[in-house]
């Protein structure tokens, strides 16, 4: 019987792994999630339609009709029955994302930028810095963010911009500490001393070494924010703080709609409904970012 | 590619004083962290590292050790300017930092290897990034600086092409380190500070990165200022060694005969302390007891009087001397300053 053996000089040729990018990474084992999926499909649908609702056909969410007021779901022409003015529920629906969802993610979209902006250098810079930015955040945390929403638009006087700037206010400071936190974590790893050591600027360090290990979780955490902030905004109108009537939006059509409940209770929980289907999946959505996000080490 | 080894292998500062003047002097350099414990509570520093001299010579491994917490990280971050100088001087090829050279240029002299290989590593930058990006910052042009970083990945020991990509989680302890050590390589350092670098890894690899450095110091000409606890190592690679007790030098001298007659008690203490490849040789008692005192409060005379054997009155009350061995070996203890008074002093 005879081996065949490999000669020592013979190098084997092991074939390299192919090199993942990170954002490949993620989205596979986002892939893999199917809670995660089903709530960005949902998202995207109503992104979707909210964005092209002029162009699906659907009725005049303006127009009402007082013998049609408070049809049941089903009727016929009214699937998801009429509001208090007989006005089409389906299409004010569909309508109102436009205004919800606006009012929900750009307070979140510019409460980033800025509290990113800020955590960013407080945690990297420390010292008194650090001291100043943070006791001014410490001064907000000590309003409940619902009330700091109301006080501020109630200053301000209603209406969308103000609630707008509201709302921004109220989330600079939680998207500041955890940036500030995040940032203070990673300076003191070495490969920022390392980047020090080779003699780079901290701007560079910050945008090179810094940034990219950072924004991660402060984007997962501004995500689950989002549902936040619809649910708060979606309370300004509901107190009259926010959007006007004939406005069709969430919070506001909940609020026209409550004293509807005895008469029919399905149509008027039906904007409670939407606010609920958003938030969880816009929670259930960064919850499996955050985890997917997670480079293994 | 012999064009771009010539340019990649020449220090990016020139030699200024020539092979006689030290790479490196550190002249009663101290470094002290302020600490509070309280609002009102009186000020206190922790004293890292209390006015220690030495030199490291052109082309040496000065060998660095000394238990956890005595000053050997502070020291080599002090000579690359990660922690700041609270007092003393820092000499770099004749010239004194601050005063004839910028921590910027120090620091294309100087670099450093960290212990872990891990943090020390961006994971959102692939290890050819990570490598050009200290060229990157030095006004090298991108595409020269990925040229620096493949023929450094070249030199050691990872095919450019198969890793150049890769970040590091897709690579293993060893091979991490290597990165390390070429992205301090990639600065063109003459004094490559080695901080515990290959503490973490197996012995098996600790071997291969431990060959990799002696090659490597032959092709860029490098000193090294080696710091770690394990003494089999250490006696590998340095030729000289600089014994560190609570921020203080206690003896300094050649590897080998350091090896063979330790002068300080406190270096004799650490040689018992390694483990011994005879069985026969095996300590049953602990050479030295418990923790080396809080360096913010520091035994008054000697440091190590409150654990030293062969402590007398003399050592809690004066700080010993330096006395000179023989060439280039240099002790801090009464034992061997026979004016010292202490009464088992040689004459």
């Amino acid at each position: 019987m005879t081996f065949t053996t490999t000669p020592a000089s013979v190098v084997i040729e092991v074939p390299a792994a192919p090199t993942v990018s990170y954002w490949a990474g993620v989205w596979h084992r986002l892939r893999r999630d199917p809670a995660a999926l089903i709530c960005a499909a949902i998202l995207l649908a109503l992104i979707f339609s909210a964005t092209f609702a002029p162009w699906l056909g659907f009725a005049d969410p303006y127009t009402g009709s007082m013998i049609n007021r408070l049809k049941p779901i089903g009727t016929e022409g009214h699937i998801l029955g009429t509001d208090e003015l007989g006005r089409d529920m389906l299409s004010r629906l569909i309508y109102g994302g436009r205004l919800t969802l606006f009012l929900g993610i750009t307070p979140v979209v510019t409460a980033f930028v800025i509290g990113t902006t800020l955590g960013l250098i407080a945690g990297y810079v420390g010292g008194w810095i650090n001291a100043l930015i943070m006791r001014v955040t410490d001064v907000f945390f000590a309003f409940p963010s619902v009330l700091l929403a109301i006080a501020i638009s109630g200053a301000l006087g209603a209406g969308i911009v103000n609630s707008l700037v509201s709302l921004t206010i109220v989330f600079i400071p939680p998207i500041t500490r955890v940036a500030e936190s995040v940032t203070a974590s990673v300076r003191k790893l070495d490969y920022v001393d390392a980047a020090r050591a080779s003699g780079a600027g901290n701007f560079t360090i910050v945008r090179v070494q810094v940034l990219g290990n950072v924004l991660g979780p402060i984007f997962v955490y501004a995500t689950s924010l989002t549902s936040v902030c619809m649910i708060i905004s979606a309370g300004l109108s509901f107190l009259g703080l926010g959007v006007k009537p004939p406005e069709p939006e969430w919070g506001l059509m909940l609020n026209t709609l409550r004293t509807a409940i005895y008469i029919n209770p399905w149509v008027a929980a039906l904007p409670g409904m939407m606010i609920f289907i958003t938030s969880l999946c816009l929670n259930l959505l960064s919850d499996g970012l955050r985890s997917a996000m997670n480079v293994r080490q | 590619m012999s064009a771009s080894n010539t340019l990649s292998i020449a220090p990016s500062l020139a030699d200024v004083g020539g092979p006689a003047q030290p790479l490196i002097t550190a002249r009663d350099l101290t470094c002290h962290f302020p600490v509070r414990s309280g609002t009102f509570a009186p000020k206190k520093v922790v004293r890292a590292v209390d006015g220690i001299d030495f030199t490291i010579r052109k082309g040496e491994t000065l060998g660095v050790v000394g238990e956890s917490g005595c000053g050997k990280s502070t020291t080599a971050r002090l000579l690359i300017g990660l922690v700041p100088v609270t007092g003393g001087k820092i000499i770099y090829d004749g010239q004194e930092l601050g005063a004839d050279l910028s921590l910027r240029n120090l620091r294309r002299g100087v670099q450093m290897v960290f212990q872990d290989s891990f943090a020390s590593l961006n994971p959102r930058l692939t290890i050819e990034e990570t490598i050009a990006f200290g060229p990157k910052v030095n006004g090298v042009p991108q595409a020269e600086a990925l040229a620096i970083a493949r023929d450094l990945l070249d030199r050691i020991g990872l095919d450019p092409a198969r890793f150049a990509g890769r970040y590091p989680h897709e690579l293993s302890g060893g091979q991490r380190q290597r990165v390390n050590i070429g992205r301090a390589l990639a600065m063109r350092p003459r004094l490559l500070i080695l901080d515990e670098a290959v503490s973490a890894l197996d012995k098996s690899v600790e071997a291969q990165v431990l060959n990799l450095l002696d090659d490597l110091r032959r092709d860029f000409d490098l000193t090294y200022m080696f710091i770690s606890h394990d003494l089999n190592v250490v006696r590998f690679i340095s030729d000289r060694l600089m014994v560190m007790y609570l921020g203080e030098i206690v003896e300094v001298g050649p590897a080998e005969a350091l090896y063979h007659k330790q002068a300080h008690p406190y270096t004799a203490a650490l040689f018992a302390a390694m483990p011994s490849m005879d069985p026969d040789a095996r300590t049953q008692v602990p050479p030295l007891a418990g923790d080396p005192p809080n360096p913010i409060d520091p035994p008054s005379g000697c440091r190590f009087h409150t654990r030293c054997p062969q402590a007398s009155a003399v050592c809690g009350m004066t700080r010993p001397k330096v006395t000179t061995l023989g060439p280039g070996h240099q002790v801090a203890c009464h034992l061997h300053d026979p004016n010292s008074g202490h009464p088992e002093a040689t004459t």
